[in-house]
């Protein structure tokens, strides 16, 4: 374990404290894995509820100038240029051979992009942009906290919070004052449910938490919940399930790449993604539902019904709210078709598994 | 009851151990949500793998604190393994061990030392 003097903390870490979270290094960082309730309670209070998580650890950053779409566009495959002011979209960033280095969001502010990125990979993303990008700045926003309150009451305590907010759509952003705190709020989040990603000044994070926390709806949630409610929403992370091995065509996310970049190019890794749209790749990322009750977890190797191995979980867990288990991970693309029946290795015992659909449980977006 | 240092408890009743996790060790997995138990009839020897209990977060081995044969498992955890937080010395129990070697049990740690063992894990 890390020694905990050298790990780093968020505005937020004596609030974690005080309401009895149990701590944990995560990419260098002090964080909450769980508060009192435990990961199975706040995961489903989440999904009846609304829960704050703390993602202060993650890299905020703008890039500025009039060229900062054009110029992250040679970087990643997303449409950049083509997205309306005030409008957030998810893109990877590539290296040459179309391995994802990182994923994004990056929101039009009109004269700066506001981007977002994990918290493992912000040096080197940072390091990456300054490096590539021309004729714009990049700047790291270290004074700023980051929260996200998700889950279906999230719209009632905006209401009550931040009154007009709750006519936003989701993948958008606003200026907001929420409790009386000046914010900077996207309506998105990793969870599945609707609910805002909220930026807010490192000194007012607290207070803002607190007014959040006071709500009756408002749990806090930890890093554990964070993790069971992505994986059943189908959402990728970095490091698991997508990585500079894994191709967006591969991991199943070739809706990510703007049709204008298909025809343009101009990213890295252009021809390898064009070769692999017309060809199809080798392997693809899918749902895996165990059909018994062992979860399958990371690194878990995947059978064809012969015994032949077909490949590897990337995550699995236990799902609270599907209420077993529920994997996504990388199989050959003749065993990817949903309704696929395979075999997990779990612990050298072969068990059953489906190669399904995701998400694991209905999205609850606000798309207006 | 006798606590093993890797927090699975022992009762021996007519050269039987009931094994389970201690109140502690379930706290700090958080809610189980799947146990894996051994076949009845497998031998163990004192410190094997012999099962493994799953929170939502990870998947965690269960060691034989105690040789022998396991003569029975407790089927009620294929269903329920919240049993192992409801009552981890109790209804949760995981299998039953008949003891090949019954000075095993005496060198594990009473409840006083088993306390003061976990204290110092914080």
């Amino acid at each position: 374990m890390a020694d905990p003097g050298s790990l780093k903390t968020t505005p937020l870490n004596a609030l974690h404290r005080s309401l009895g979270a149990k701590m944990v290094p995560f990419a260098g960082y002090d964080m909450p894995v769980q508060y009192p309730m435990g990961i199975l309670g706040e995961h489903l209070h989440t999904r009846s509820q609304a829960g704050l998580f703390d993602v202060s650890h993650m890299g905020q950053a703008r890039i500025v100038g009039s060229d900062a779409a054009k110029q992250l566009e040679t970087l990643v495959p997303g449409d950049y240029q083509g997205l309306g002011l005030g409008r957030t979209r998810y893109s990877l960033l590539l290296d040459d051979k179309a391995g994802i280095l990182d994923d994004l969001m990056a929101t039009n502010r009109g004269d700066h992009l506001f981007v977002v990125v994990n918290a493992s990979n912000k040096e080197a993303d940072l390091a990456h942009m300054r490096a590539r990008l021309k004729g714009v700045g990049i700047e790291y926003l270290e004074d700023r906290a980051l929260m996200a309150l998700q889950g279906p009451a999230a719209k009632t305590v905006m209401a009550k919070l931040s009154p007009g907010s709750t006519d936003m759509v989701f993948l958008s952003i606003r200026d907001l004052k929420i409790a009386g705190i000046d914010c900077l709020a996207t309506r998105s989040g990793y969870t599945g449910e609707d609910g805002w990603e909220i930026s807010v000044a490192a000194r007012d994070a607290e207070a803002l938490a607190r007014a959040l926390l006071a709500e009756p709806e408002v749990k806090p949630i930890g890093l554990g919940a964070r993790d069971s409610l992505r994986l059943e929403a189908g959402l990728c992370l970095h490091g698991n399930d997508i990585d500079p091995t894994t191709t967006p065509i591969e991991a199943d996310l070739a809706w990510t790449i703007g049709k204008r970049r298909r025809e343009e190019g101009g990213f890295p890794g252009h021809a390898i993604v064009m070769r692999q749209l017309k060809d199809g790749a080798t392997r693809k990322r899918v749902g895996i539902k165990p059909e018994d009750k062992a979860p399958a977890r990371g690194h878990t190797p995947v059978a064809d019904l012969a015994g032949a191995t077909i490949g590897e979980i990337t995550s699995g867990g236990f799902g609270p709210s599907v209420g077993g288990p529920v994997a996504m991970g990388y199989v050959a693309v003749q065993h990817a078709q949903p309704g696929t029946s395979i075999q997990t290795i779990v612990r050298g015992t072969l068990r059953p598994a489906k190669v399904v659909k995701m998400p694991f449980v209905q999205p609850n977006y606000h798309r207006g | 009851m006798r606590f093993s240092k890797d927090h699975e408890w022992v009762r021996v009743e007519g050269g039987i151990a009931t094994v389970g996790i201690s109140v502690y060790a379930q706290e700090q997995l958080g809610d189980v949500v799947f146990v894996e138990l051994p076949a009845v009839g497998r031998q163990v020897k004192q410190g094997d793998e012999a099962a493994v209990v799953e929170s939502v977060k990870a998947a965690s081995e269960v060691y034989a604190p105690v040789s022998g044969e396991v003569t029975e498992v407790n089927a009620a955890l294929a269903d329920t393994p919240a049993l192992v937080n409801e009552d981890a010395e109790g209804k949760g129990w995981f299998m039953k061990i008949r003891l090949a070697d019954a000075k095993e049990v005496d060198g594990l740690m009473d409840a006083a030392a088993y306390k003061k063992h976990t204290e110092g894990q914080h």
